[in-house]
């Protein structure tokens, strides 16, 4: 029985956090530590014609000002996803010819103070020649749309295209009833709480550079940039990624800053740190979706038969490290959402335009698929005069079909959707909610009921198929276990927490792996000199992913257990009995003839009566390589009411039921779905990057971007059913993004379920008031 | 989020702090810091001296006598909103106070500072035009009484001279009054919490139910908030009735030529908004006043 393993412990990191004890980069205070700020282009296109530094230079405090032709032995930023005919533009750490975004970088300083930095920005002076600009996903890739790289003549960097063309061109052709929309799912600034942050300390005696950076993944960015950027030996490299401060996928590509702060570093011979103001964060973090999309859906006999879907994907002025990922393998690979869809074909263009750059956000492409399928499945039920959960109904894959092949390349590992809407159905009491609806109507009041049934694909990637994909790495990850000779436990992932609470789940696997006191178990992650190898945290992996390689770590570790009990009780090693309970080894028959686990880790390392040829010591490392993703699938239902006279909207309930899998600890669990949830609804109803026409990032700061508010949400009533992914030892499925996916379409649904009756069919998002009363009054 | 180099001046008295913001040019006054150091951290303000009167004794307080209420202009906007005298006699400005930012901007920011900013979202004057309320300044020649109407000039521009400090704003005690009600209402933007449009309402009753007195004024969509008065005037010996209601708040249009609009909202939303939280404001000014 496990004992920790499925109880909502209390996260064990959290009294650091609540306390002020984490320690993040910015904390870090290293002596004689110099300070680096970025001189960022107010231009979203211009030319450089030159830059001024001299005034910068004179003043006191200020070491050294540093442009793109001193950083000339800097390698350019790589693409690691390189999709068949992709064409990656240069991506420099500082800009030499031309700007292309608004905060693209241009020069940078090192002073004393960093307001002393800020002060030299301001003296720093750019000669601009000012270039038209463009920012908007499909007209940048429009004739005559001003060209940002002369490498992309055309402003599209690739394309991608997914299933049968010729079979769903014949299922719409044979369709009965179709239906289409245009739509954008539009671009988002992460927001992460901490903003990004380096420090960097090069040691010359030994040429050893040590960098302290606000990564998801410190391993990898340690490769991006030991091979391709500055050229310092892996091994001579060391990444740190301490408490960082939330990330949502802003955190996974590999930064300039990243580059700049130890190439100073060891430039200047001080510790050199900076530290990203939110504004900056703004105009230099990765930013997420950013889609127009044209879809339609074929229908038969009230079944779907086909879904045709061609998107244009803004990637921003450079492609950032695993952008085009996000709109090929993550996006149109998800079209079939819960439906069985025979026939589907989906294509994208992966465009350039004057903006930041887009990569992995919460989600990434999942939510773009979902959204689309969903909508389309609403406006399919409301052609038909179908309740939307029966057209839902009527069309999702039989639990008993799973495995189950999608027309578009996965293969679902599990699933029971029936099962899941039964549940949500229940919880919300839907049929009274309708009957409520109907009453309110009467009374003049717009209230909607809007549902997404939501699928996820998480947990990348078996590394065969990330390969065939355009992946440049693989996509295991590593776990270790050392079990110390007075029998505390240290683990190791190559995952990474920023957030996800891994401290107590990865913690909880390992305590019941071996029968242990969790208080003699502590994780240790981001620091690339203890964990050389792993792949970090994104797509939601780190359980199913870092805890199965923690679950076969642990195998090998009870297996050399197992061997020293043997050798001690003079028994058989077949004959040996690993008692999970209580943390012992007996032998079979005999449970009071047994070696606790502290007694055999103390033998293990005293090393005085182990079988011959059995090396002494505990520790075990084990690499997961998994053999599919999960798909874990949620079944959300929202209510809101609409305000006729100003479009107000206010979200009366949400219930989201969410299959995981296994679930490790269902506090963290909730926590996970309802921070999803709000960053869902943030998109729905608020959220959204607005460019203006000279291509400035207008909500640059958070008096402009709105993120959802705390009185915004109502409370969010979570359920579950459990399908386990029958392809990880632990059977879980990624629960990371679920909430973010299924939020989106259920928030926008119910706001146009609750506008049918004025015939609104679609408004794209943010349902901002305005917008909202605009469709209602026909403006 | 570094500010450019500045002075720091903390005088123990008024005066003192006065005598240095004359002699300082480009100086400014730090009361709760709320509007100031972010525009100072943004560098949108740089100025080259800041005088910090927010531990000057005797600014703070809401005294409240019969005919009105004195709050010190270092009164913060949690004060305000929880102030029992203003309850009591003048519920409208502490309704307002309650909905203005979040718990932490409530429990810095001031009175006073707010009203030298002098933001067009700020919630305060939409709700001293409709008070007639008095701001008092002081300058080295003592203090003068402003109203409120006159006080506000345009966007982050009021009737402060150079070298003057708010000290206090006297609002009338209308509740105490037979027959009155007030109610503030608000469409926050959903990033900042500012008014996107803000109406304040206050409405008297006579004996026989008619309105003997309106006053009705809007804020966030003219650069500095504005009475309505032809909105007034329709409500003006009528009966409360929702039509008649309607029929006035239609009219608050009236007062707000070129309005103000961004990306959130445009002007023509910003109107529409202001008519429709002006029939709401009025409706519960009567429910209240009855």
């Amino acid at each position: 029985m496990a004992k920790y393993v499925g109880t909502s412990m209390k996260r064990r990191e959290d009294p650091r956090f609540i306390q002020g004890k984490g320690s993040y980069v910015a904390n870090l205070s290293l002596p004689n530590t110099a300070y680096l700020a970025i001189k960022r282009s107010p231009y979203a296109h211009a030319t450089i014609k030159k830059i001024h530094t001299r005034k910068a230079k004179a003043l006191p405090g200020v070491i050294a000002v540093f442009t793109g032709e001193d950083t000339a032995d800097l390698g350019n930023l790589p693409c690691g996803w390189n999709v068949p005919g992709i064409k990656v533009p240069p991506n420099r750490c500082l800009q030499t010819d031309k700007v292309r975004h608004v905060g693209d970088r241009v020069a940078m300083v090192v002073a004393e103070s960093p307001y002393i930095a800020a002060d030299a920005l301001d003296l720093i002076e750019v000669d601009y020649g000012p270039l038209p600009s463009v920012t908007d996903a499909r007209k940048t890739a429009e004739p005559g749309a001003p060209v940002l790289h002369d490498s992309v003549p055309d402003n599209v960097s690739y394309t991608w295209a997914i299933g049968s063309k010729e079979d769903t061109d014949k299922a719409f052709a044979a369709a009965d009833q179709v239906v289409e929309l245009e739509l954008v799912n539009q671009r988002l600034i992460a927001t992460a709480m901490e903003p990004r942050a380096a420090v960097a300390q090069w040691d010359s005696s030994k040429e050893e550079m040590t960098l302290w950076t606000t990564s998801q993944n410190p391993n990898l960015t340690r490769i991006v940039l030991s091979a391709f950027v500055l050229f310092i030996p892996e091994h001579k490299l060391r990444l740190i990624s301490p408490d960082v401060g939330g990330g949502f996928g802003s955190k996974i590509p590999t930064y300039p800053e990243e580059a700049l702060v130890p190439w100073a570093a060891r430039k200047v011979g001080r510790p050199v740190k900076w530290v990203a103001t939110r504004s900056e964060s703004s105009v230099s973090d990765s930013q997420g979706r950013d889609h127009v999309t044209d879809c339609r859906m074929a229908l038969k006999n009230g079944t779907i038969t086909g879904l045709h879907v061609k998107t244009w994907a803004n990637n921003g002025a450079y492609i950032s490290t695993v952008a085009p990922l996000i709109p090929t393998a993550l996006y149109l690979t998800l079209l079939s959402g819960l439906y069985k869809i025979p026939a589907i074909y989906g294509e994208m263009l992966g465009t350039l335009s004057n903006t930041v750059w887009v990569d992995a956000y919460r989600g990434a492409g999942r939510p773009e698929a979902a959204y689309l399928v969903e909508r389309l499945v609403d406006l399919a039920a409301q052609k038909l005069n179908m309740d939307p959960i029966e057209f839902r109904r009527k069309n999702f894959i039989p639990a008993g079909d799973f495995p189950y092949q999608t027309p578009v390349a996965f293969q679902y590992d599990s699933g029971n959707y029936q099962a899941a809407m039964d549940k949500a159905v229940e919880m919300a009491g839907y049929p009274a909610m309708r009957q409520r609806q109907a009453e309110a109507r009467k009374q003049g009041k717009l209230v909607g009921i809007g549902i997404g049934a939501c699928i996820e694909a998480s947990g990348p990637a078996p590394s065969k198929v990330a390969g065939a994909l355009g992946g440049v790495t693989g996509f295991w990850e590593s776990g270790g276990i050392r079990v110390h000779a007075t029998g505390k436990v240290t683990v190791l992932t190559g995952a990474h927490s920023h957030g996800q609470g891994h401290e107590t789940t990865m913690t909880q696997i390992v305590a019941d792996e071996f029968g242990i006191d969790i208080n003699d178990v502590d994780l240790v992650h981001g620091d690339t000199a203890v964990i050389p190898n792993g792949m970090g945290t994104y797509g939601s992996r780190s359980t199913s992913v870092g805890g199965s390689a923690l679950v076969r770590s642990a195998e090998k570790m009870r297996a050399k257990l197992i061997k020293i009990a043997a050798h001690q009780l003079e028994a058989a090693v077949e004959d040996m009995v690993y008692d999970r309970d209580n943390g012992k080894v007996y032998v079979k028959g005999s449970p009071n003839k047994s070696k606790a686990f502290g007694e055999l880790a103390f033998a293990a390392y005293t090393a005085h009566n182990l079988p011959d040829g059995l090396e002494p010591g505990l520790e075990e490392n084990a690499y997961y390589d998994p053999a599919n993703f999960t798909f874990p699938n949620s079944v959300h239902i929202a209510q809101v009411e609409v305000d006729a006279e100003t479009g107000e909207i206010k979200i009366q309930r949400y219930v989201a039921v969410d299959d995981v899998g296994k679930v490790i600890n269902p506090l963290i669990v909730n926590g996970q779905v309802a921070g999803g949830v709000a960053q869902g609804v943030g998109q729905a109803l608020t959220e959204g990057a607005v460019y203006d026409d000279n291509g400035q990032l207008v909500t640059s700061n958070l008096m402009e971007y709105a993120l959802p508010h705390a009185d915004l949400l109502p409370m969010i009533e979570t359920g579950r059913t459990e399908t386990p992914s029958p392809h990880n030892p632990l059977g879980v499925k990624g629960v990371g993004e679920m909430g973010t996916i299924a939020a989106t379409p259920a928030i926008v649904n119910a706001v146009m379920d609750a506008l049918a009756p004025l015939g609104v069919k679609h408004i794209d998002m943010p349902l901002t008031a305005e917008k909202v009363w605009r469709a209602i009054s026909k403006r | 989020m570094y500010t450019a180099e500045f002075d720091y001046h903390r005088p123990a008295t008024l005066a003192e702090a006065i005598k240095i913001l004359g002699k300082n040019k480009n100086s400014k006054v730090l009361a709760g810091g709320h509007s100031l150091l972010p525009a100072m951290k943004l560098r949108v303000a740089e100025p080259a001296a800041l005088v910090d009167i927010g531990r000057l004794k005797g600014l703070s307080g809401i005294k409240a006598s019969k005919k009105g209420v004195k709050i010190g202009a270092l009164t913060t906007h949690a004060a305000v909103a929880a102030s029992k005298d203003l309850t009591k006699a003048c519920p409208l400005l502490a309704e307002a106070a309650a909905q203005i930012g979040d718990t932490q901007v409530r429990n810095r920011g001031t009175m006073g500072g707010s009203l030298a900013h002098a933001d067009p979202a700020a919630d305060y004057p939409t709700v001293l035009m409709a008070l007639e309320a008095v701001i008092t300044a002081t300058g080295k020649n003592g203090g003068r009484d402003i109203a409120a109407a006159k006080f506000f000039k345009d966007i982050f521009t009021t009737a402060l001279k150079s070298g003057e400090i708010i000290t206090a704003i006297t609002v009338p005690a209308y509740n105490n009054l037979p027959h009155m009600g007030g109610c503030y209402l608000k469409h926050r933007h959903p990033a900042s919490s500012y008014a996107v449009v803000g109406v304040a309402a206050m409405v008297g009753l006579g004996e026989n139910g008619v309105v003997t007195r309106t006053s009705i004024a809007v804020g966030g969509v003219t650069g500095v908030a504005v009475r309505c008065t032809a909105a007034e005037k329709a409500l003006a010996g009528m009966a409360p009735t929702a039509e008649n209601i309607a029929a006035a708040a239609a009219k608050v249009a009236a007062a707000l030529g070129h309005p103000m609009g961004d990306h959130y909202a445009s002007g023509e939303y910003r109107v529409h908004l202001a008519t429709v939280l002006a029939k709401r404001a009025l409706t519960a000014a009567v429910e209240r006043a009855k």
